[in-house]
């Protein structure tokens, strides 16, 4: 077999749908139904006027089976739009963590600088414990909360990664944006 | 960039007054609109008002079922055998959960249905009400899309929307939940909108293929020295035009044509380039065909585990070309080297023009020598079986060749269950035009063949219905005699009765040893007794001298007729492919040991497949 059919690749694909009820249990239907990969799955809704709602999911897959996944996704009804962030040129990722490091003394203070390192602010504190707030890209957070681990007890909470393509191409524009977008995006239901 | 046009803004002027009416009369008007004559389904507390209207109006015709899950399967019936949207209408909880089965058959198969479901009031919804069922959840997964309605106010346009998606692209069946506050309240009925395949805001499916690949795929045609066509249900359904300019396309090309068991009839069984059904019990001309071409052009197929055999051993020399409406059938199985999306006979009619205007030379030696070879395989005559006539046993196939000989020339229709006998009749049967043949393929869903007689039956009221159906399958839905009794639908059920489950016995034979396991179909009925007692006609045939005249009393007879054929028993389904092998692997038959290998000795990997 081909190399390229086995090589498992990880994926960032963007997806606008209608923010509508079910949609995201139809997304998450599908990858579960179908034995897709899911490492991590943000939503949130980006466009209140037009209702619509921006997935990101990152996925992982031979290049087959990503190319499946769009595919199916780009078939669901209430789907608008699907766009791989990791192909169509580079982009950028970002997830945001809230880290709870509880310990005392030396410690404590070894946590303050690295925090302080990794850009990371605290935004809570007691006399036991600091909360973190981090942004950055998953293999930098992942960094930050084995370092903290090693220095006390340590409780995290992440978004998953939110992502977008770099420059100035719009390809899921804000209907609303003064540069408007290609597609009218009018659901009636 | 245009501004969103607003759907009343895109109507207006031509747009009457508002028209205020209950939910229950919008879903009437919105079927009458939507050009829907017939409705399968079965009443219950979620769906009162909706049949309090249909009685008040009397807009559309109503045929009760005896089950909900044999709504589905006569509305997949009446939409295969008419090419329109086949509509169900059932009551909330056990209603719908029994609708499940018939929805996931349409799914599989790409049949448009639009199902009603009745849901208990919005109030109450997740609070476990009597008849309550999550059906939007459970759905999910086995419909093209569903909708729950809590709002009368978007009731038209779901309504009209389901329509649209349901015929639309890929077809497949589509759920409405209902609850039945939102059929009392009252709401503004809309017209369907126009343009729907252009207007809508996410779902418009691509239908007009790309031209540049048309013509590479001409080109290629063209040059191919071994070329077949591989043809499927989306020819089908994509109308029955598509099917002349399939056959055309083909026989101006000249290349051989095989079909899938979905694809019956897309191309007339009769002629000469016809090489038979493809796959597990294909010919062996077929699969053998599609093994050593150069150049596959597959239309409307989705090269599913039943046709690919060994999948590293599909058709290894080959340029493939895939023809697909849904771009996620495309390099789903089988990498493909040309994917064209579009409707199959907007494609087969942009590669006939092609053809016509760029009148490429085709390579006449290479591919005589191409069918010389298929000529050779054709003369292994794997269909051949031996029949001794008189007292004698019937073999089930002489049932459906002698079947096939009878009423070839009659206006017929042929549904089937699933199992041996659906194989024997895709085999023994010739369909010469499309929406003829209907069967479930991708799902298999045993008692499927009596309901959807009863659809087809409902559409055709002149012509002949048959459901080839096996013993074990026909009692999964017998009930629906009771609805050819109450409506006089003069189905003729043609029962291969060999008292087993006879598909999966041959597999018990196959690859466990001969230990039939709960594959023998023990406490039959009486089915001459049987058919009496629904006011129909009860027919036997024991031996091969009274079977001519039992098929004949059978179509003569102008009511419902089960015909109890009982055929020789231990007799397998061949050719056959066995699971995990490749398509030249074929057995020929009980004796033959294959090419890969003595019979039955089944790989690792084929073991696990079904």
């Amino acid at each position: 077999m081909n190399p390229k059919e086995t090589t498992i690749e990880r994926h960032v694909i963007g997806i606008l749908v209608s923010n509508e009820p079910g949609v995201l249990a139809r997304v998450i239907g599908l990858f579960s139904g179908r034995g897709y990969n899911i490492e991590s799955l943000t939503v949130s809704e980006v466009d209140d006027r037009e209702n619509l709602s921006r997935i990101t999911i990152v996925t992982t897959g031979t290049p087959m089976v990503i190319e499946q996944i769009k595919a199916q996704l780009a078939r669901l009804v209430p789907v608008y739009d699907v766009h791989d962030l990791t192909t169509e040129g580079s982009h950028l990722e970002r997830e945001l963590a809230l880290i709870k490091v509880a310990n005392t003394g030396e410690d404590r203070i070894e946590a303050l600088r690295i925090a302080d390192m990794f850009r990371a602010r605290a935004i809570d504190s007691t006399l036991e414990s600091f909360i973190f707030e981090m942004t950055g890209s998953t293999r930098k957070i992942d960094a930050f909360v084995d370092l903290m681990a090693a220095l006390g007890g340590v409780e995290v909470s992440r978004t998953g990664v939110v992502g977008i393509a770099r420059g100035s191409r719009l390809d899921m524009p804000m209907s609303r944006s003064k540069v408007a977008g290609k597609k009218t995006r009018k659901r009636k239901i | 960039m245009a501004q969103p046009k607003k759907p009343s803004a895109r109507k207006s002027g031509t747009k009457p007054a508002a028209q205020r009416m209950s939910g229950a009369a919008i879903i009437m008007k919105a079927l009458q609109d939507q050009g829907v004559e017939v409705v399968f389904g079965y009443p219950g507390g979620a769906v009162l008002p909706i049949y309090d209207e249909l009685f008040k109006t009397n807009a559309v015709r109503h045929i009760l079922v005896r089950q909900e899950g044999g709504a589905v399967h006569a509305a997949e019936g009446y939409a295969r055998s008419t090419g329109k949207v086949g509509v169900v209408l059932v009551t909330s909880g056990p209603g719908a959960t029994n609708a499940v089965t018939g929805l996931t058959d349409a799914l599989m198969d790409s049949i448009p249905i639009v199902c009603l479901t009745g849901q208990v009031a919005t109030h109450l919804i997740g609070n476990d009400a009597f008849q309550e069922a999550d059906t939007t959840g459970i759905t999910r997964p086995c419909t093209k899309h569903n909708y729950l309605v809590k709002d009368v106010e978007d009731l038209a346009d779901v309504m009209h929307e389901a329509f649209y998606v349901a015929a639309n692209g890929r077809p497949g069946p589509v759920v409405i939940d209902l609850p039945k506050d939102v059929q009392f309240a009252e709401g503004t009925y809309k017209e369907p909108a126009e343009n729907l395949e252009t207007e809508h805001s996410s779902y418009r499916p691509r239908t007009e293929p790309d031209a540049a690949s048309i013509e590479e795929a001409v080109r290629l045609i063209a040059k191919a020295k071994r070329p077949i066509f591989y043809g499927g249900g989306g020819i089908i359904n994509a109308g029955p035009d598509a099917s002349k300019k399939f056959t055309e396309l083909a026989r101006v090309t000249g290349a051989p044509v095989t079909l899938t068991l979905m694809g019956l009839g897309a191309f007339p069984a009769s002629d000469k380039q016809f090489v038979g059904m493809l796959g597990m019990h294909g010919t062996y001309e077929a699969n053998m065909a599609m093994h050593g071409c150069d150049l596959m052009v597959c239309l409307g197929a989705r090269f599913d585990d039943r046709i690919t055999g060994r999948l590293d051993a599909f058709s290894p020399d080959s340029t493939k070309i895939h023809v697909d409406i849904d771009p996620s059938s495309i390099n789903k199985n089988v990498a493909v080297d040309l994917p064209i999306i579009g409707d199959a006979g907007k494609v087969a009619t942009a590669m006939l023009k092609s053809w016509r205007k760029l009148k490429p030379r085709r390579d006449k030696k290479a591919q005589d020598a191409w069918w010389d070879q298929i000529e050779g395989w054709r003369k292994r005559d794997c269909l051949a079986y031996s029949q001794t006539k008189g007292k004698q046993p019937i073999k089930p196939q002489h049932a459906i060749k002698r079947l096939y000989e009878i009423i070839k020339d009659k206006d017929h229709y042929v549904t089937t269950e699933v199992g041996q006998h659906q194989m024997w009749a895709a085999q023994y049967f010739q369909f010469e035009e499309p929406n003829r043949w209907m069967t479930s393929g991708g799902l298999g869903t045993m008692g499927y063949g009596l309901p959807a007689a009863v659809g087809a039956q409902i559409a055709h009221p002149e012509s002949l219905v048959v459901d080839i159906s096996g013993e074990a399958s026909f009692l999964m839905n017998m009930q629906e005699l009771g609805t050819m009794a109450q409506y006089r639908l003069p189905v003729k059920v043609f029962i291969l009765n060999n008292e087993w489950m006879g598909m999966v016995r041959q597999w018990q034979e196959l690859i466990h040893g001969g230990r039939y396991s709960e594959t023998y179909s023990e406490g039959l009925p009486d089915f001459v007794k049987l058919a009496e007692c629904f006011g129909g006609k009860g027919l036997r045939a024991e031996h091969a001298g009274e079977l001519d005249d039992i098929i004949n009393q059978m179509i003569d007879h102008p009511g419902p007729v089960i015909a109890d054929i009982r055929v020789v028993k231990d007799e397998s389904c061949y050719p056959m492919i066995p699971s995990g092998a490749a398509h030249y692997e074929m057995l020929l038959g009980p004796e033959d040991e294959g090419s890969g290998g003595p019979r039955g000795a089944a790989s690792a990997a084929g073991l696990a497949l079904v």
